[in-house]
């Protein structure tokens, strides 16, 4: 295949502006470019059987639907994958009943979901009722628009595609009010604006999280941030944000932030199933409440395939001789690696109360995040030092930036996590 | 320092992880209606009744249907009825034995009174069945279980049963040697003492 097709098949994905990046399209291997090539061969493929007025169009619907489905897939797979682990974890087997080692499960539970009375209360607001797991999951589906999945595989490349894809996350908080709210039920709305008091208040450390990154790449193009990251010195040590001291603390900032935005343990409180029937989602059951999941396990992969774009070079093989492995897989194997530290932590962490909660979002990962932001200055200003000397200087100023404020803030945030005191009962 | 206690944690939780796949004591569970379930020796549930002989079931019951454990049985759920000859003479052997599993409270009352060692209690727990009153009227043939049965499920207290069933049965050997050795004696004491009858 020559250099000149695979630049205009290229051009057609990302619209003719990955070939100008760093980091873009280079010359390799054949076998590695034909399997780098691959799902956008496919794509073409389908998309010539169109006729030509329409066939961007078709191109276009081809990547929508391909995407979708690979993660509801993903997602499918990941509810038992998670019971399993989580089972593991606990020294139980978990799911094994349905098909060979469980594997029916997944099914045998949509086909649960789907035939349950779906449950509308008498007093609700029947259209917001309805439209809030319309709207749970369409905003979570929307951040997956901007992610670059590969090389090639850049569904949406926008400039801006950091700000919109934490624009398209904060609307799952309008839908998460909106179950509350047209739920007609004090308890929904309860859980509702106690889950909106926790989701905007990690908002703020997830955000800051980001910042260090955009400024040491100097660009809010996911694309670009990934581009930024792909370079190995000897061939070995990638240049990945997380390997920096301020991208080290923002990527632990973000996944603590990520765990909370994603309602996921320890910070589950917006549900926490064992104590408050399911929080805002109460009066939800059959298949909305299968979307409300649906969404919850997106946005989850949405928030990992991010950390992965911005703290772990996304696509970028870990050492330049493993270039040869196509780039989306490695996107793959870096994602699934995420989502399992998802699930340890699930199997491991006890659940906060709503004081803990907020204590740590407000006394101990917003300062960090603002203190990171600093460091990431501090950073990029030695980054022009010339000499061992001052390099070393820079590395040492930076992780005692990162470190003696955590260590600080920790002691004061563990002061108050010890035994709850009761002044009348013993 | 903060968060070297969620390290532990995560520790913790990735060796029980990568040690239920290969080790045994972490991993317990039993997929019981394919496994069977284990239980200890000490085990006891429902009482059964024992004979000797593998080849003679019925023939070598030990139960000589005295009738103790269905007077003691608290719950009232032993119905015996002894066998009799055409005299009407009892054949020390049980005509009916009948248990009924929906009754029987497990307390081990039968096997305490029982002089003979015939009814000991079982290790069986999967007792259901689809007609809750035949099915669950355990007649004398489900009842009977060789002895060999009771050695593999209670090892112990079988071999003390045994060591005293044959000290018994040597103890009732010797005495009746004894005895009738003492009759002999007597006997020919006695015709040693008297002189024989004329004409005798």
């Amino acid at each position: 295949m020559s250099g000149a097709v695979l630049h205009f098949l290229a051009d057609l994905l990302v619209g003719g502006r990955v070939g100008s990046r760093p980091g873009g399209l280079q010359a390799r291997g054949p076998a590695g470019d034909a399997l780098e090539q691959a799902p956008v061969m496919l794509r073409d493929w389908v998309a010539h059987w169109f006729p030509a007025p329409v066939r961007w169009l078709a191109g276009n619907l081809f990547g929508v639907l391909a995407t979708l489905a690979a993660f509801a897939l993903l997602f499918v797979a990941l509810t038992l994958v998670e019971r399993k682990v989580l089972g593991r974890m606990q020294n139980r087997p978990g799911p094994n009943r349905a098909g060979p080692f469980g594997l029916l499960q997944p099914v045998a539970d949509g086909i649960k979901l789907l035939v349950k009375e779906d449950i509308v209360p008498a007093a609700a607001d029947k259209p917001l009722h309805f439209l809030a797991p319309v709207a749970f999951l369409a905003f979570n589906l929307l951040a997956f628009a901007v992610i670059p999945y590969g090389r090639l595989l850049v569904p949406v490349d926008l400039d801006a595609g950091i700000l919109f894809f934490f624009a398209a996350g904060a609307g799952t908080e309008l839908a998460v009010f909106i179950a509350g709210w047209s739920s007609h039920n004090k308890y929904s709305l309860l859980a509702a604006m106690r889950a909106l008091a926790q989701l905007i208040s990690y908002e703020l450390p997830l955000l800051l999280a980001v910042v260090p990154v955009v400024m040491l790449a100097g660009t809010l193009s996911p694309a670009g941030v990934v581009a930024a990251q792909g370079r190995w010195t000897f061939g070995l040590l990638p240049h990945w944000h997380v390997f920096t001291p301020c991208g080290a603390a923002g990527f632990v900032l973000f996944m603590l932030a990520a765990l909370a935005e994603a309602n996921r343990a320890p910070f589950d409180l917006p549900e926490a199933e064992s104590e408050l029937i399911a929080g805002h989602l109460t009066e939800y059951s059959g298949f909305k409440y299968a979307l409300f999941f649906m969404g919850e396990y997106l946005g989850m992969t949405a928030l990992s395939a991010m950390a992965v774009t911005l703290y772990l070079g996304g696509w970028q093989a870990p050492c330049a001789g493993l270039q040869f492995i196509p780039s989306y897989l490695w996107f793959v194997l870096k994602l699934l690696a995420l989502l399992a530290l998802f699930m340890w932590t699930r199997g491991t962490l006890p659940r906060l109360r709503l004081d803990q909660l907020m204590r740590l979002s407000w006394k101990f990962l917003t300062p960090l995040a603002l203190i990171n932001l600093g460091t990431a200055a501090c950073w990029q200003l030695g980054a022009g030092a010339e000499g061992w000397g001052a390099q070393l200087g820079r590395w040492v100023l930076a992780w005692a930036l990162v470190l003696v404020p955590f260590t600080v803030l920790g002691r004061g945030l563990g002061a108050g996590f010890g035994r709850r005191t009761y002044r009348y009962a013993t | 320092m903060l968060g070297t206690g969620i390290v532990q944690g995560f520790a913790i939780t990735a060796r029980n992880f990568v040690g239920s796949f290969h080790d045994p004591a972490r991993f317990v569970t039993v997929q019981y209606p394919e496994e069977p379930a284990p239980v200890t020796e000490n085990y006891r549930n429902f009482p059964f009744l024992i004979y000797d002989a593998e080849d003679d079931p019925m023939g070598t019951l030990r139960c000589v249907a005295c009738r103790i454990c269905e007077k003691e049985c608290p719950p009232q759920c032993i119905y015996i009825v002894p066998d009799i000859d055409e005299k009407g003479k009892p054949r020390k052997h049980p005509r009916v034995f009948d248990l009924d599993v929906s009754v029987c409270m497990s307390c081990q009352i039968c096997v305490e009174v029982c002089p003979f060692d015939a009814i000991k209690m079982d290790q069986v727990f999967a007792l259901a069945a689809t007609d809750r009153f035949d099915g669950l009227l355990q007649r004398k043939e489900q009842l009977a279980k060789p002895n060999r049965y009771f050695h593999q499920i209670h090892p112990a207290e079988a071999a003390e049963v045994d060591a005293r069933l044959v000290g018994e049965r040597t103890q009732a050997e010797e005495k009746a040697r004894a005895m009738a050795a003492a009759k002999l004696a007597a006997a020919t004491g006695a015709s040693a003492a008297q002189p024989p009858l004329p004409g005798a």
